[in-house]
């Protein structure tokens, strides 16, 4: 039975996955995505691993698709067709595929109890943790606690890409917008030179997300 | 979308419980599966489906974006400053047993305390990229 749902999920994230290689439509696409991330959860759950399946689920195939459905509605819904030829792509991936896969011989057995991440902190975490912090989820006594500089670190990446996106999506022209008296403006390159005033007025105008503008929201009609 | 109203109606029921199950994976993650990162992503998702069913300028007059900004900081801020309490109490950085007279206790609370800390930033910095994606209007194809 266990083989079962094993294979299953194995088939159906095989196909997802070549699906989405085959797609041309990115917004089909970045739905098979999110299914993906949904069967990676699974497989996650078979492997007892439910906080990294619940990760997977809420990011994965939550947040993350959100995301990209987001970047699709600025860049459009339809691949280009490539203006190279695709043999040099193919090998290069064909190559690091097979470097990878001969790396996973190394690679100790799958739960397999020899194996030296059961013989290091491992086993002192599982047996110790119940007294030394008394949570009875050792997930998360290890993350947080065992584990703490990790996890404050993880926190401030997660701040750091928002730094990074914002510095990103904030550089650049802004998109044009038309002001309330017609005029065509843009907020940071605008080529005659204009007052202080205007600039200003400007500025607060592309700030405010004025009701008629095209949201996220609004692309699903 | 204002002739939606399965949609429009649905997510107004949902929205609330999507907040508390946020909440519950939070606090029950010393239980159960969960903890700070998860939960702070589900309290996130509650805004966005707020933001994709009644629009942006509504949810940013619900969260401004100075607000999710702060957040993002916040939570480091306060991961981080319970390391330097626990310095300031004698122990090392984020050993969370001197917070309280039986280190079982202060473990609970430093772990409480840093659990939170990750569910601001994450909540802060997911609501925030949302944001800056949904808002840089659109090349119409």
């Amino acid at each position: 039975m266990v083989e079962f749902v094993d294979i299953t999920l194995l088939l159906l994230l095989g196909i997802t996955a070549f699906s989405i290689l085959r797609q041309k439509n990115l917004f089909a696409a970045v739905m098979m995505a999110g299914i993906y991330s949904l069967l990676s959860a699974g497989l996650f759950v078979v492997m007892d691993a439910v906080d990294v399946a619940f990760t997977e689920a809420a990011v994965g195939a939550g947040i993350s698709t959100i995301l990209m459905l987001g970047t699709l509605a600025l860049v459009g819904h339809s691949e280009h067709q490539p203006q190279h030829r695709p043999i040099l792509p193919l090998f290069v991936v064909i190559l690091t595929g097979a470097v990878l896969v001969y790396g996973t011989l190394d690679i100790p057995p799958f739960g397999d109890a020899s194996n030296p991440v059961h013989h290091h902190v491992a086993p002192h975490y599982l047996e110790e943790s119940e007294h030394e912090i008394g949570i009875p989820n050792v997930v998360t006594s290890v993350l947080a606690s065992y584990r703490g500089y990790d996890t404050m670190g993880e926190t401030t990446v997660i701040f750091a890409a928002l730094v990074g996106v914002l510095l990103l999506l904030s550089l650049g022209p802004r998109p044009r917008r038309i002001v309330s008296n017609g005029q065509r403006i843009t907020g940071t390159d605008s080529e005659k030179p204009v007052s202080e005033e205007e600039v200003k007025e400007a500025q607060e105008d592309t700030l405010q997300v004025s009701p008629e503008e095209k949201t996220l929201g609004d692309t699903n009609g | 979308m204002d002739d939606r109203v399965i949609l429009r109606v649905g997510a107004k029921i949902l929205i609330p419980f999507i907040l508390v199950f946020a909440l519950y994976v939070q606090f029950h993650g010393d239980y159960g599966p969960g903890g700070g990162f998860q939960a702070g992503v589900i309290f996130a998702a509650g805004f966005v489906l707020y933001a994709l069913i009644y629009g942006l300028e509504n949810v940013k007059k619900v969260l401004p974006p100075q607000a999710v900004y702060i957040c993002s900081a916040l939570g480091v801020l306060l991961f981080a400053g319970v390391g330097y309490v626990t310095m300031a109490l004698g122990g090392e950085f984020l050993n969370y047993g001197v917070l309280a007279h039986d280190p079982e206790h202060g473990q609970h609370y430093g772990i409480l305390l840093v659990e939170l800390g990750v569910l601001i930033t994450v909540f802060g910095v997911m609501v925030a990229v949302f944001y800056a994606f949904a808002g840089r209007g659109r090349v119409d194809t």
